[in-house]
């Protein structure tokens, strides 16, 4: 078990080039990492040694014949169990999906394999994406491999985590109201939030639709580039994927910040932060201005409002998605119903967690006759009003930075109230509410050595200026080549 | 205006949501909804008149593609899920009464 799982993915399509090391040796170091140190990170829920092994195999002969794919060929990947990938299970971490298997690749699953990268397997998450901890898994949930009794954040915590604790080199989450980010900054990684649109959702598995986008967790700038790559750009299969041209990511991200204007927005610093998350985020700030970038005060009003707007309507998409867990198709069907609608609400009863009872019942309530107008309508109201803030703000600034999160990686078991779980997305919904692109990097550690993200905003489609940035970042700092300590 | 969310309300939603639950799932779900609901409320101080709605976040246009035969996946593929199936059908408990 050696260095080459350290590595960057640009590295080591470096190596793969130069023929100083092979995919089978990568990702057999890989696996070797898994068996070692997974039993107690416990990120993944399915790994696919055997086709990892004859995928790399195959990228061998790719690169012996000098016909490489691209920068991804070889290297190795895993998904979040939220995505379809054909013949291997695809569970969204519940138990209504334990058993199934998808018949078709999602597509940004079938670009990685045409771009040659080797799948390890499947992450853990929150059931069906929603959480921040992972503890709404209805397997198990992964340790933050920062410290090993706290959560890595969710709802892609093995994601997150695979990254952090080196077990894959590339991982893909989903973000629905910071399920990127929020990991990302709780387990000290690179996670990014594309424009919604910018990524097709074929073959994810629904949450809420007007909300969920993917996006990857890398261990720096330049590996989210080649991935976003990869994955970006309309899809004819996603008819809410956008036609945007889709830029060369990696060409400008050395092209420096001088002259960006960064927006802070005060909103974003509240009381009941902790403290050394506003100084990390401040001191970020401070490095990017050095770095020649310009920053101004913005302000957001309706922050504060946003994620009561996101609460009802992600619950209320989430109840009309999964309404299409009936014990017919595919899934879970419970036995011993007395007819049809017995045998749909049992089925239900048994294969869904607390989590997604709770988000159902609420989201079918907000739309139920009599309270559409009053929570949904009034919520679609607010989340307009989210979505002019960032247009004034961005009228005047080129990016915006804040923190991720008001807090770091909190102990499992210790945010038993809903609220209180549902307030640490604060800093990442209003992001998704307006559609915007964002990505939380490495932005310190707090004294006991917890990570903190910093989080960039940025405007509908420039992803390119978010990774600019990140990499600027990495430049002058090296939290993001921080590894945690795990004896195997 | 405060909600209270009565164990009525809860039993009506569940119905609605086909969701079977127990009574302790019903008294733990009528408190955590109230709570989540009256959080909600917050929503209801802000002056939204003359506001449109956002249902997407970027504008969305009908996308059209011509009518023409494509294959679809296998029969066999997607009835491999399936928890209960009569040779090339899903098989369900009696809808119709005899």
């Amino acid at each position: 078990m050696g260095v080459l799982a350290s590595l960057t993915a640009h590295e080591l399509g470096r190596r793969f080039r130069r023929g100083e090391a092979t995919p089978t040796q990568v990702v057999t170091d890989y696996l070797a990492r898994i068996e070692a140190l997974d039993p107690q990170v416990r990120s993944f829920l399915t790994v696919t040694r055997e086709d990892a092994l004859r995928c790399a195999g195959e990228a061998d002969a790719r690169f012996r014949e000098g016909r490489p794919r691209g920068p991804l060929d070889g290297v190795p990947i895993a998904l979040k169990d939220v995505l379809c990938t054909r013949g291997i299970p695809s569970t969204c971490g519940s138990r209504i999906l334990e058993r199934f298997v998808p018949p078709y690749d999602a597509t940004v699953v079938a670009r990685l394999y045409a771009a040659g990268a080797v799948l390890l397997g499947k992450l853990n998450m929150d059931e069906f994406a929603m959480g921040s901890s992972t503890e709404h898994s209805a397997f198990f949930t992964t340790h933050n491999p920062w410290d090993l009794a706290r959560v890595p954040g969710g709802s892609s915590g093995g994601a997150a985590a695979a990254v952090a604790a080196d077990m894959a080199a590339l991982t893909l989450g989903t973000d629905t109201g910071g399920s990127i980010r929020q990991p990302a900054a709780f387990s000290g990684v690179l996670g990014m939030k594309p424009t919604y649109g910018r990524v097709s959702r074929y073959g994810l598995i629904a949450f809420a639709s007007s909300l969920d986008q993917i996006g990857p967790f890398a261990k720096d700038a330049e590996d989210a580039a080649l991935m976003l790559q990869v994955i970006a750009g309309v899809d004819p299969m996603d008819s809410t994927s956008v036609d945007v041209p889709v830029p060369d990511y990696r060409a400008t991200l050395g092209q420096g910040i001088e002259g960006l204007r960064l927006g802070v927005p005060a909103e974003y610093f509240i009381d009941g932060m902790d403290p050394e998350v506003e100084r990390a985020v401040r001191t970020g700030i401070a490095t990017l201005e050095r770095l020649g970038a310009h920053t101004e005060p913005v302000s957001l009003p309706h922050t504060e409002y946003g994620l009561a707007a996101y609460y009802v309507i992600a619950p209320a998409e989430a109840s009309s998605n999964l309404a299409r867990y009936d014990g017919v198709k595919y899934g879970l069907r419970a036995s011993a119903a007395r007819d049809l609608i017995d045998m749909y609400s049992k089925t239900r009863a048994a294969g869904f967690g607390t989590e997604v009872k709770r988000r159902i019942m609420l989201g079918t309530y907000a739309l139920s006759a009599g309270y559409y107008d009053a929570y949904y309508g009034q919520a679609q109201k607010v989340r307009t009003l989210v979505r002019r803030d960032f247009e004034q703000a961005f009228q005047r600034v080129d990016l915006i930075v804040a923190p991720t999160t008001p807090g770091v990686a909190f102990k499992m078991g210790e945010k038993e109230d809903p609220i209180q779980m549902y307030l640490n997305d604060i800093f990442t919904i209003p992001v998704n509410l307006a559609g915007l692109p964002g990505v939380s990097i490495p932005g310190g550690f707090t004294q006991t050595g917890l990570p903190i993200g910093l989080q960039l905003i940025g405007r509908a489609f420039d992803e390119a200026t978010l990774l600019r940035v990140a990499h600027a970042h990495e430049q002058a700092t090296t939290w993001h080549t921080r590894k945690p300590q795990l004896a195997s | 205006m405060a909600t209270k969310i009565t164990l009525q309300d809860v039993e009506h939603v569940a119905r609605l949501a086909r969701l079977e639950l127990s009574a302790a799932e019903k008294e733990r779900m009528r408190k955590e909804l109230d709570g989540i609901l009256s959080y909600i409320d917050k929503l209801r101080a802000l002056d939204t008149r003359g506001v449109e709605p956002t249902s997407h976040a970027v504008p969305l246009t009908n996308v059209m593609r011509d009518d023409e035969e494509r294959p679809s996946l296998p029969q066999e593929d997607m009835l491999a899920n399936a928890p209960d199936r009569h040779g090339e059908l899903f098989r369900v408990p009696r809808i119709i009464e005899e």
